[in-house]
């Protein structure tokens, strides 16, 4: 059920120009032009290697680009002078191995942020948590240590953890690869929601077939650029360049 | 030797108590004030921060690499020369010594313990608009701390057999009392045996402790 989504009519949210990120003598970036509209629910599918998480950390600058820029809201947050925190309270993040404080109760994984930066009150807090839990089906683990949750559960809690602070697009890094099988399903159905809700999200994934279902717009990276791009059917079903032709052979 | 001891103890057992309560009081005081800079110097190492590594690194090769025994002197004799206006007595300035070893050793626990944790655990704190000092001191810190907790407690079993250097300066601890009970009453062996038996107590007691609240920290994961 892909949304209509237009993107002329959509405002931008994040604009990525000639964006280079090098490790070493490595070029995992190799100069990455890109809009990310408000709404838009993007995937970033390729083979290991072709930079694609290295792209998605690049939004929020857990990696350090290079080369390039990268505006939001109006500002250049590539450029290292600027307060990146303040940005990175906009930008929620979503990561293969959860990252869930193990230290914290549940509820006080998801408070903490939100509190701690002065957006809410400790009340305010704990009662958008709450309402999160619930959306996610969590609400009986409120006061449990996160460390015996399941991998799935533990997912569902990191999405509610970047949601409370209302964030205005959502990163996934490989949401589901750590999962085991079973799990899967649960946690794409939350990013699923969240997608039918209009909240912006950058997807890192190799489930194909959620790609094409819930996404608006498909990008394929391979040796550190954007190869191919456009609709989900249309880039699955008639892929144009040879090496999306041959990565989509080898995972469909 | 037995009728000694039994006279030495009935004569003297305040003095050991004392005795132990000053070693006690010295191990307690620099382990914990030298995990607090110990905490802080191994920030300063991990940090980007070109001066402030040096700075450290210089701080705990320097302690490391001399004798308990000489940086004792050391503050001994240059504290009261430095801040005559303080009148800092015999005890602070030992307490200072041990503290100022202690702190190095406790960089080197607290730095073990921030990188043992998972970079995740940061990146995902920073996703969230979290400082790097929000960071470390509500993500990092909590857990490393619960890490080291058992090597803090061996560092607190090794001051409190170090302290004995202490009585080289008469301040009052185990070993001084020995000092003073073997000058008054010419008896060497036991009152040394009384102590010994006193340390060991103490220290076995403690690393027997330190066995079980391990435990209970993996229990707890």
């Amino acid at each position: 059920m892909t949304k209509q989504f237009d993107v002329r009519t959509a405002p931008e949210l994040i604009r990525v120009e000639d964006l280079h990120k090098d490790f070493g003598s490595l070029k995992v970036l190799a100069g990455i032009t890109e809009t990310i509209h408000k709404g838009e629910v993007v995937s970033l599918i390729g083979p290991s290697g072709s930079g694609k998480s290295t792209f998605l950390r690049c939004l929020n600058r857990l990696e350090e680009p290079t080369g390039g820029h990268i505006w939001f809201h109006g500002v250049d947050i590539a450029d290292k002078s600027v307060n990146i925190d303040q940005h990175r309270q906009k930008m929620g993040m979503v990561f293969q191995h959860f990252n869930i404080f193990p230290h914290m109760s549940v509820i006080d994984n998801i408070t903490l942020a939100p509190v701690l930066l002065g957006k809410m009150s400790r009340d305010e807090a704990v009662a958008k948590a709450e309402t999160l839990l619930a959306r996610v089906g969590l609400s009986d683990k409120r006061d449990n240590k996160p460390t015996r949750l399941s991998g799935g559960q533990k997912q569902r809690l990191a999405i509610v953890r970047a949601l409370a602070m209302e964030p205005e697009v959502m990163l996934f890094d490989e949401p589901t690869s750590a999962l085991d099988p079973e799990m899967v399903g649960e946690v794409l159905e939350v990013i699923k929601q969240l997608a039918e809700n209009q909240m912006t999200c950058v997807i890192v994934t190799h489930e194909m077939g959620f790609a094409r279902e819930v996404c608006n717009r498909v990008l394929f990276m391979d040796g550190g650029i954007i190869c191919e791009q456009g609709d989900p059917r249309e880039l699955f079903d008639h892929p144009q360049n040879p090496r999306t032709k041959d990565f989509l052979s080898k995972v469909l | 030797m037995l009728a000694n001891i039994q006279s030495l103890l009935s004569r003297y057992g305040m003095n050991f108590l004392n005795g132990l309560g000053t070693t006690l009081l010295l191990a307690l005081i620099s382990v914990a004030i030298g995990c607090l800079i110990g905490a802080i110097v191994a920030i300063m190492r991990l940090s980007h921060s070109k001066l402030l590594g040096a700075v450290a690194t210089v701080y705990t090769e320097v302690v490391r690499d001399t004798p308990l025994l000489l940086q004792l002197y050391f503050f001994y004799f240059l504290l009261p020369d430095l801040l005559p206006a303080l009148r800092l007595s015999k005890f602070t300035c030992i307490a200072v010594a041990l503290i100022f070893n202690s702190g190095a050793y406790m960089s080197e626990v607290f730095r073990s313990g921030i990188q043992s944790i998972d970079r995740g655990q940061t990146e995902a704190a920073r996703s969230l608009g979290l400082s790097a000092s929000q960071t470390m001191i509500r993500i990092v810190l909590p857990q490393a701390f619960k890490n080291v907790l058992p090597a803090m407690c061996n560092e607190f079993v090794a001051i409190t057999k170090e302290t004995s250097l202490a009585s080289t300066f008469y301040v009052g601890d185990l070993m001084t009392q020995y000092q003073t009970i073997s000058g008054k009453t010419y008896l060497v062996i036991e009152p040394l045996l009384i102590i010994g038996v006193i340390y060991f107590v103490v220290t076995f007691t403690m690393s027997k402790l330190i066995a079980a609240l391990e435990r209970r920290l993996k229990a707890d994961d």
